[in-house]
């Protein structure tokens, strides 16, 4: 017992782990074992176009993933980004489509809608004190009917590539020639780095930690915990709203009634990356990592002959033994 | 001890149908630790409260640094320079020390958090007062004992001129209150008025210049440390009142079989080494101040939480307790100190809640027999004269004194014949209590046995046949109730080791 616990704390005492963070340790080798694993099992895997196709599907679970990292610090969950993605996505896609409106305006009416939902979250959450499992659940549900109902229930197809407002399609993946360039893993990488900087080194990360740690001891250090909490949310929601913006990027179409079930995608790549489901801690770089995770066994396990039913069974796997290492973490602790 | 930094003076603060502070003073002198002590309920934290802020009195003057003040909240408090050391620490344990310390006003560097800055200032902060903490380490990371160092620096880095420290010792070890009593002996040096409230009386002894007792809301008076006596100290605490009706005599014959035996009972720091016997139709008082361990005592009695060592007889047989349903098969009942959190359903009714613990003699093949429940409950709502229109009334219709009695009720539908009692009247009217007194001694005298658990020296030295007495999660004392003064217990629930 004790020569196991000696051990463990050799590992977690080295000054590179304890940089990173075990979690995140262990969480890159699980990802270039998966790597690993489906280049050996599949020759069609080891294939530039496939690895395209795993960015492909994780830039709008990235961004919502991202935002929803500060939600969960604070301790608490935002469920409305994964409806909420496809109702600013109809939103956005309806004016430009049906009203004509130049993309630009579309981006940013997507984007500003989704911080408005996040305000509301936040007005829900952190003045009105709703639990924010319900006070989300509620809005899940309200985007839900709002997309269809702007939309009069009919799908909107974003403007095709190539075509004259086809512009934003390759903000994510430009054509070089006869290659395709994924550049949107360029702007993931800068927008992790800048988040990063937020949530580590600006007040604004501090106090949304700190809320998520111990919010009485923080409102009684004489931090306006209202608004950072909120705050919390709002970029939850800013971030959805760039979900959406890649998501009609990548897909084209936004189909009302859809994405149910995608912001339990991002919380489970936010949790796999470390990020504590009773607040305090998480990193961004973490979420980066499990999203890529969960879209490595998305895109690889096809490869392997397994079918999607197998990726929901090793993904929740996975995401059962993050959590379990979070709370073995906090059982140390105590 | 230099000249007066803070004197309360005539503070006087009501709460509905509590007068909670009765005229009290403190003087507070710059290079000062003033100990204020007092039993539990004597009013020592709300004093604090008051001074800080938290609440506003009714009456009285504040003079602090010359000129009256009144602070509306901790933080104008702080601001001015006067900071409570809470017992329960107020921090955010996934931050590094120095990000605690400074948080609210972090040092920055343009539009970032200057990190860098902000470990140098700790470090330093750290240096002047002797202690070494890594202020990049995570603050859930340290013992306690660091954690209040780090509490304390945190009030320095505020220019604090008055600090109070509310019981800083009680969770800390031997070696750590070394470490802390150096750093009081420090700020004494730099001229910071400083507030020790503690029960102990002998660090009181060691680190203290005055102290101050207070009790029942009232000022009892002021001493010089060097000058009194222990028991000095212990008198005012518990005055010179006669309690209303103390037991003289133990009713208990002498041959009165053993129904209880607990051995060498350990769980956690606040239960070591805990032995003691219940005689069948006593009532045996537990005694002690706050944080003594009686509760969690009987907690691991009643397996409600788990025991490391330890033996527990019951008639004579050993048995094995190892949850709460293990106790309640060995007929072993406890009415917790918290009825609404542990002892009731408050939206269930009367007649529900009086057969909670025995549903499964009530079955009627797959469906309660509603009919045989109310008729039990009925005869327990007339036996204990419980007062409710019915036994389908809700049980949070009732008072607190009707409430405890469902939930003895309970226990005696179970037909448990030891009955652990952890703070029976607490938060229950005068006559109410005086109604549940009744029912205890009528209840011993059916041959049940009782364990009262009783933070009021009233009613330990009222009710007990004998009182075991303890402090810090030790037994110091187990005194009859015919020798039993209130200067006796109070000397032994302040003995430490």
């Amino acid at each position: 017992m004790s020569n196991n616990k000696s051990k463990e704390s050799a590992f977690t005492n080295n000054p590179i782990v304890r940089a990173i963070g075990t979690q995140k340790i262990v969480v890159i080798i699980v990802l270039l074992v998966l790597f690993g694993f489906f280049c050996i099992m599949s020759p069609a895997f080891r294939n530039y176009s496939t690895i395209l196709s795993i960015f492909d599907y994780s830039y709008y679970i990235t961004f919502m993933a991202i935002g929803v990292t500060f939600a969960l610090i604070t301790g608490g969950v935002d469920l409305s980004i994964g409806t909420g993605m496809i109702c600013y996505g109809l939103i956005g896609g309806y004016l430009i489509t049906q009203k004509g409106m130049p993309v630009v305006v579309g981006i940013i009416v997507t984007i500003l809608v989704a911080m408005l939902i996040g305000t509301l979250n936040g007005v829900l959450v952190a003045i009105l004190n709703l639990p924010p499992f319900i006070a989300t659940l509620g809005t899940m549900m309200l985007v839900r009917g709002l997309g269809s109902i702007i939309t009069g229930g009919i799908s909107i197809t974003w403007p095709p590539a190539g075509s004259e407002q086809g512009w934003f399609r390759s903000i994510f993946k430009i054509s070089i020639g006869e290659g395709k360039f994924p550049i949107g893993f360029i702007w993931v990488i800068l927008i992790v780095v800048i988040m990063s900087l937020i949530l580590n080194k600006s007040k604004i990360g501090r106090y949304i930690i700190a809320i998520g740690s111990n919010k009485e001891a923080t409102r009684l250090s004489g931090v306006n915990v209202i608004k950072y909490h909120m705050i919390a949310y709002i970029i939850s929601g800013f971030f959805t709203g760039l979900a959406a913006v890649a998501y009609a990027a990548t897909f084209q179409a936004v189909a009302p009634g859809t994405g149910a079930g995608l912001e339990l995608d991002a919380i489970g790549g936010a949790i796999i990356g470390g990020t504590s489901m009773t607040g305090g801690s998480g990193s961004i770089v973490g979420t980066l990592l499990g999203v890529f995770i969960m879209s490595m066994l998305k895109t690889g396990l096809p490869f392997i002959g397994l079918q999607a039913n197998w990726q929901q069974i090793i993904t929740g796997l996975i995401l059962i033994g993050a959590v379990f290492m979070d709370v073995m973490k906090k059982k140390k602790k105590a | 001890m230099g000249e007066v930094i803070l004197t309360m003076k005539g503070i006087d603060k009501s709460f509905p149908g509590v007068h909670a502070l009765d005229h009290v003073d403190l003087e507070v002198k710059k290079g000062e630790v003033h100990a204020l002590m007092g039993e539990n309920g004597a009013g020592k934290s709300t004093l604090m409260k008051v001074l800080t802020g938290i609440y506003s009195k009714d009456e009285g003057t504040i003079i602090y640094e010359g000129r009256e003040v009144e602070f509306s909240n901790p933080r104008e408090a702080q601001a001015q320079g006067i900071i409570i050391v809470h017992q329960e620490l107020n921090m955010m344990n996934d931050l590094t020390v120095a990000q605690n310390i400074f948080i609210g006003r972090e040092p920055m560097k343009g539009h970032l958090i200057d990190d860098a800055k902000m470990n140098e200032e700790a470090k330093k902060l750290f240096e002047r007062l002797n202690i070494e903490i890594d202020p990049t380490e995570s603050m859930g990371n340290l013992t306690v004992g660091k954690q209040q160092m780090c509490e304390i620096a945190k009030a320095i880095s505020h220019e604090a001129k008055v600090i109070v420290f509310d019981e800083p010792s009680a969770a800390l070890t031997e070696s750590e209150i070394e470490e802390l009593f150096k750093i009081i002996r420090d700020l004494r040096e730099k001229e910071m008025g400083i507030v020790y409230i503690s029960h102990r009386m002998d660090e009181i002894k060691v680190i203290t210049d005055r102290v101050t007792v207070m009790r029942d809301g009232g000022y009892v008076g002021t001493l010089i440390t060097k000058d009194c006596t222990k028991d000095d100290i212990i008198n005012m605490m518990v005055g010179r009142v006669i309690y209303e009706d103390p037991k003289t005599e133990s009713a208990v014959p002498k041959d009165a079989p053993v129904v209880l035996k607990v051995e060498n009972l350990n769980a956690g720091k606040l239960v070591r080494d805990i032995s003691f016997e219940l005689h069948k139709g006593e009532i045996l008082g537990f005694s002690g101040l706050m944080g003594a361990g009686r509760t969690e005592t009987a907690r691991a009695l009643f397996g409600a939480d788990a025991k490391e060592s330890g033996d527990i007889y019951i008639n004579g047989k050993k048995v094995e307790i190892n949850n709460p349903e293990d106790a309640v098969a060995n007929g072993i009942g406890y009415l917790s100190e918290d009825r609404k959190r542990y002892g009731i359903v408050v939206d269930k009714t009367v007649a529900e809640n009086s057969t909670m613990a025995t549903l499964k003699d009530f079955m009627k093949g797959p469906f309660i027999n509603k009919k045989k429940e109310r008729e039990v409950a009925q005869k327990y709502v007339d036996s204990l004269k419980t007062k409710t229109p019915s036994v389908d009334q809700l049980v949070v219709n009732l008072s607190g004194g009707n409430q405890q009695k469902v939930v003895i009720a309970k226990w005696l539908v179970k037909n448990c014949d030891i009955l652990i009692f952890d703070e029976p009247t607490r938060g229950i009217d005068v006559g109410a209590k005086s109604e549940i007194y009744h029912l205890m001694n009528q209840l011993v005298a059916e041959g049940k046995s009782i364990i009262m658990i009783s933070s009021e020296m009233t009613e330990i030295l009222r009710m007990s046949d004998r009182i075991i007495v303890m402090c810090e999660g030790k037994q110091t004392g187990e005194i009859r109730i015919e020798e039993a003064t209130q200067e006796i217990v109070m000397q032994a629930a302040t003995l430490r080791n």
